[in-house]
């Protein structure tokens, strides 16, 4: 693969989130940032690139969709080919007054109530990738708690959500992969992955429109905006975001929250003598390890505090980093399990809080409380492997299991 | 004491009736709203001011 921009020596000035080193020291380049006086980092690559790391900047772009458009989110070398408002996958892409229209639609399917109904399903699912694990001798036994366990778990629910085949999930992984991660390959090849992409998801719409059933493809294909149906553009963008957003970074959450356990003997602990306290340790969770940045486009030529942006600059929205700003939060870095006072944005903040918030924290606690049910004593042991680019989380976290219940 | 929403501000982050479902209840769009007219017995008065502390929206109030 090509990444068309190398390696970084100047975070400042020639920032660039989708070099491994970045996701692997994120804890630390964002504590720099925020100590500098210089919170914000700029880059020429991806045709210009800003990256502010505190709360209080990080806020202030959420909440402003008068300069700053989602029709992008996800930076890379090219730019967005469906403009605002819509954008290439609705609501997320969306501005207002369009975005509250294709938000509206969706909102019921994930509100908390009716996600609340599939906590019996997930855990069945939890425990099954358990079981497959095999045998497991205390002390000895190392499972890798990413690739076993959690790449499997929001893969297979938003699967059996859009009513797309569970044997698919290997190909999923990859779209999400090629849209998320491979941001700095050439415009050409992203184009083409995408298409890959879109072909898949046209196939599987085209099947649906010939055998409709109870799912959200169905469901999508249905509905109507003032008496007219979505476009099959609306359709198969609505069902990029749901899978893409729905896979890496539940995925990313479950993993970083076991990496902690696997490393903070006294949280685990806690957790297996306190199960109650998963009330706030979820929250705290999300907090510290929160694996989203979102990202936005410059609308029009702006000076933000200083900053000469550029119509068309991508602007990142590091979530994770203002959730650990310590001007904030009190013991902002630290980890405190049963933190009472949590006003962290790990699903965003603002009119694009994350659809499926519901459905990420129920597969977020089902998945912990699973895992340290099964194995109450476990230690992270061996070589950690981090993804790259807006998501983070392990990809790799070999965990060596000292005790199972 | 009694809670209050915004509803401007509300954007279904869920965290108050995750913290304190006796006092807040979401609608069909994941909408926070108060129960009844939001009086909040003795009892519940930790719990109301968990769930003002945890909103990242700021959208919840309470009023003596």
């Amino acid at each position: 693969m090509t990444d068309v921009y190398g390696p970084v020596s100047d975070w400042e000035n020639d920032f660039d989130h989708a070099v491994p080193e970045y996701n692997e020291r994120a804890h630390d380049i964002w504590a720099e940032f925020q100590a500098s006086g210089c919170p914000v980092a700029h880059s020429d690559r991806y045709g210009g690139l800003w990256a502010p790391f505190t709360h209080e900047l990080v806020h202030e772009i959420a909440y402003d969709t008068d300069h700053f458009t989602s029709q992008g989110v996800v930076v890379n070398t090219g730019r967005p080919l469906i403009e605002a408002p819509v954008g290439p996958a609705p609501p997320i892409t969306s501005d207002p007054p369009f975005h509250n229209i294709a938000r509206r639609l969706l909102l019921p399917p994930f509100s908390p109530k009716v996600i609340a109904a599939w906590e019996p399903e997930v855990r069945r699912l939890c425990r099954e990738l358990l079981d497959r694990m095999g045998e497991i001798t205390p002390g000895e036994s190392v499972v890798d708690a990413a690739v076993q366990y959690a790449q499997s778990i929001p893969v297979n629910v938003i699967a059996r959500m859009l009513g797309f085949p569970t044997e698919d999930e290997e190909l999923f992984r990859g779209f999400v992969h090629d849209v998320l991660e491979r941001i700095n390959e050439p415009v050409e090849a992203r184009l083409e992955f995408m298409q890959r992409l879109d072909d898949y998801l046209t196939e599987q719409i085209e099947e649906h429109r010939a055998n409709p059933r109870d799912d959200l493809t169905s469901y999508l294909l249905g509905v109507e905006i003032e008496g007219q149906k979505l476009s099959i553009e609306h359709v198969r963008g609505s069902i990029v975001l749901l899978l893409v957003a729905g896979i890496d970074t539940t995925w990313s959450a479950i993993g970083s929250s076991i990496w902690h356990l696997g490393t903070h003997p006294d949280d685990l602990q806690r957790l297996v003598d306190d199960p109650e306290v998963m009330l706030f340790a979820l929250e705290e969770f999300l907090r510290a390890y929160a694996p989203v940045t979102m990202a936005r486009l410059v609308r029009e030529d702006h000076d933000f505090h200083g900053c000469p942006m550029k119509a068309n600059d991508w602007v990142l929205l590091p979530f994770p980093a203002a959730n650990r700003d310590p001007a904030q939060f009190d013991r902002a870095t630290e980890f405190v399990i049963d933190r009472q006072e949590n006003r962290h944005g790990a699903f965003g903040l603002g009119i694009h809080r994350c659809l499926g918030s519901n459905l990420a924290r129920l597969e977020l606690k089902v998945a912990v409380e699973e895992f340290v049910a099964r194995f109450p004593a476990f230690t992270v042991d061996g070589e950690v492997t981090w993804s790259v680019g807006q998501i983070r989380g392990p990809r790799r976290l070999p965990v060596r299991v000292d005790a199972i219940a | 004491m009694r809670v209050t929403v915004d509803s401007d501000k509300c954007q279904g982050h869920n965290r108050c009736f995750a913290l304190a479902p006796e006092l807040f209840d979401v609608d069909e769009y994941g909408t926070a709203v108060v129960i009844g007219d939001g009086t909040v017995a003795a009892d519940l008065e930790d719990k109301a001011r968990l769930a003002v502390a945890n909103c990242p929206e700021f959208a919840i109030g309470i009023e003596d």
